[in-house]
């Protein structure tokens, strides 16, 4: 689904990632971790098309499409969805017509019908649910006024209401309790299936108790310097990154 | 000929036209002629026109429209608003254009209809108010407005009458010119001077929208001044609509005197013009009084747009709310003063102003400058200003859910809007004014 080569790329001058490889299939869950500053975040913004991040070398392909010359909405269309380490407050846009308006034009991309006020709420309700959230959310500004944990949640229930074919999650566990770990972990998996990717950028293990990987990399200056399995992450937790880390410069 | 030559020159052709015109408004034009004369148009040396040169008015050949293109009006109208309205009057060229306008029905004891022709029937509350509102002293455009008005409207509401449906006051302007008999050569650009009066009753309550268009790349000049009077615990929701052509001059002046307990609110939209000024003065005169002024204004292109306002706090316990909003697009200019003054009697004041600009091109520029007067010690005074451009982050998040960028930014600058807009009680007006808002943006954003 995803191929990721040699990716080079660089904010306000200062080189971040310093040549990327990454594979995922269909129906995998790959988890990213890495130090504060290791470049995790990075990643995730540069595939969902951030414009203040430069790509100066190398390739990503989606679905065999060249990902690098898309414009960030055409990448959404096409099915990628990034849930952001920070969600934007955008006061003045009510939540439930700007995820209609983006709904309707991921079906259209799609082939499918628009959906009426109706349908569109009656599965928006269903997917709130899922999440346990307050559907006051809903007629409310975009994450404005949101606590931390709501504003997670509802990266992921627009996750769940977009149905992307690869959900990049970045840092979505961090500040989340751990009733509302558990709640978010439970939407991304009840989306997990055979054709959906995930691509789980974390600073801890914790979160992949509940979301459990296929893969694990571990990405240290901007390069991934050790892939696993599931246990990786444990043997991270236990060691912490300093066993992994090269000594720069010699 | 010097221009002011020019107006002098009209100023004795329009006397010989008017008849029937009481003798005290005669009087006052003679009055205001020579104020007009004796200060010529402002200029970026005066504090209060330091943004805004009028020099291309200044400099311009107007001649006083006559309303002769009053029959076959054919102007587009801009603000699509359904037919909401108790009475519609509508004026082309300053002149009243009966033909086109609905009376309706109004409640009885209700006067609302041509300025010049109640005023030929001595209607008590012309005598009384009209040009004792808006002084032209120190107000060049004033004087202009009060020597040269033709007509305009005049809406009187009895004391503790309730007007259900709004009134519409639309003035129109063709953009049709007059040929210079001088010369022959050239064709000479129209100015009107249309002037509106209100005046409410003691307990009575209206709503009001004034709007102004005019022909698709006219050149002309509109010049106006309302004067708008509330009784005590009169209650006012009145709307400036401006969307005038995009080579026109509008430069108006709203004038509100509130007694005891009046509640006023004023919208003023902004959405055309080449170079514009909107003044408006509210003064509350009695205790209790509360004022909203309200304002909206986009500009792309090189237009201009200047507001400027003023609360004039005169007693104790009165309540304004003043919000101004604007978008400038490409190389175009706002500008914003708004005023406080809180005179020594008004203690117990609570004052709050807010103003915002956003700007959507490095070379789109706004002045504003918020300039409170306070003499009284027991008020509470606030304000706020702020410049920026869109939110990036807020851009991408919104493109990053498949969102088009043109659509992003255009959600954004209306949820931008969004709050003087829903401070717009009359939905109908509110819609009306959104699409006209879709349309602009969408101009500014494909530029």
């Amino acid at each position: 689904m995803l191929t990721v080569r040699n990716l080079h790329a660089r904010v306000a001058g200062r080189e971040i990632l310093r040549g990327i490889n990454l594979e995922i299939m269909h129906g995998e869950v790959h988890a990213i971790m890495g130090p504060n500053g290791s470049g995790k975040s990075t990643l995730a913004r540069v595939l969902a098309g951030h414009p203040e991040y430069e790509v100066t070398a190398g390739e990503v392909t989606f679905e065999g499409e060249d990902l690098l010359e898309m414009d960030p909405e055409e990448r959404a269309r096409a099915g990628i969805f990034l849930a952001f380490q920070y969600p934007v407050e955008i006061p003045g846009v009510n939540n439930a017509y700007f995820l209609k308006a983006a709904l309707n034009t991921v079906r259209k991309q799609r082939g499918l019908e628009e959906l009426d006020a109706m349908e569109f709420m009656t599965l928006v309700r269903e997917r709130m649910k899922q999440l346990d959230m307050d559907e006051s959310l809903l007629s409310r500004p975009v994450n404005e006024g949101f606590s931390g944990g709501e504003k997670k949640r509802n990266e992921i229930f627009q996750m769940a209401v977009l149905e992307p074919k690869l959900g990049v999650l970045d840092e979505t566990d961090s500040g989340l309790d751990i009733d509302a770990l558990k709640v978010v972990a439970g939407g991304v998996n009840a989306m997990r299936n055979a054709d959906r990717a995930f691509l789980v950028v974390t600073h801890y293990q914790r979160l992949l108790n509940y979301i459990v990987p296929d893969q694990v990399h571990v990405l240290t200056e901007g390069r991934i310097i050790r892939s696993g399995g599931k246990e990786l992450a444990l043997e991270l937790e236990e060691k912490g990154y300093g066993w992994l880390e090269q000594p720069v410069g010699g | 000929m010097s221009n002011l030559d020019n107006y002098q020159a009209e100023f004795e052709k329009a006397r010989q036209q008017r008849a029937g015109e009481p003798a005290r408004i005669g009087r006052v034009r003679d009055e205001a002629m020579r104020r007009f004369l004796a200060q010529g148009f402002p200029t970026t040396r005066h504090e209060e026109w330091r943004f805004t040169s009028v020099a291309p008015i200044a400099a311009a050949n107007f001649a006083l429209a006559n309303g002769s293109g009053a029959a076959g009006e054919t102007t587009a109208r801009p603000f699509e608003i359904p037919d909401v309205f108790g009475a519609e009057l509508v004026f082309v060229d300053g002149s009243y254009a009966p033909a086109l306008s609905t009376p309706g029905t109004l409640p009885a004891g209700v006067q609302a209809g041509s300025l010049s022709a109640y005023a030929a029937g001595r209607a008590d509350a012309i005598e009384q108010h009209l040009t004792q509102v808006a002084p032209f002293d120190r107000q060049p455009f004033v004087a202009l407005n009060t020597a040269f008005f033709r007509d305009g409207a005049y809406i009187n509401i009895p004391a503790r009458t309730v007007l259900e449906k709004p009134i519409h006051v639309l003035f129109l302007s063709s953009g049709e010119t007059r040929k210079d008999e001088q010369s022959s050569r050239e064709s000479r650009p129209h100015f009107s001077c249309p002037r509106v009066l209100v005046v409410l009753g003691e307990q009575s309550q209206a709503a009001i929208v004034e709007s102004y268009a005019g022909a698709d790349g006219a050149e002309y000049f509109t010049n106006v001044v309302t004067e708008i009077v509330l009784g005590d615990s009169a209650v006012l929701d009145h709307y400036k609509l401006q969307h005038e052509s995009t080579q026109a001059f509008h430069v108006s002046a709203v004038y509100l005197k509130a007694a005891r307990s009046a509640n006023c609110t004023s919208h003023s939209v902004s959405l055309g013009g080449a170079l514009v000024r909107n003044d408006v003065i509210a003064v509350l005169g009695g205790e209790g009084g509360q004022c909203a002024l309200n304002g909206l204004y986009v500009a792309d292109g090189q237009r201009h747009i200047d507001n400027h306002t003023t609360i004039d706090h005169a007693m104790p316990h009165c309540d304004s709310r003043e919000i101004y909003k604007g978008v400038l697009a490409d190389r175009a200019r706002g500008v914003f003063n708004g005023k406080i003054i809180v005179r020594p009697d008004a203690q117990k004041t609570d004052a709050k102003q807010t103003n915002r600009a956003l700007l959507l091109s490095e070379d789109a520029q706004v002045n504003s400058k918020p300039e409170l007067e306070i003499f009284a010690n027991d008020v509470k005074c606030t304000h706020g200003a702020a410049v920026g451009q869109l939110d990036e982050d807020a851009v991408f998040y919104l493109r990053s859910r498949g969102i088009g960028l043109a659509e992003a930014r255009r959600l954004l600058i209306h949820a931008f809007a969004g709050d003087v807009l829903n401070r717009m009680a009359l939905e109908p007006i509110r819609t009306a004014v959104e699409r006209v808002l879709q349309r602009q943006l969408a101009r500014a954003l494909a530029a």
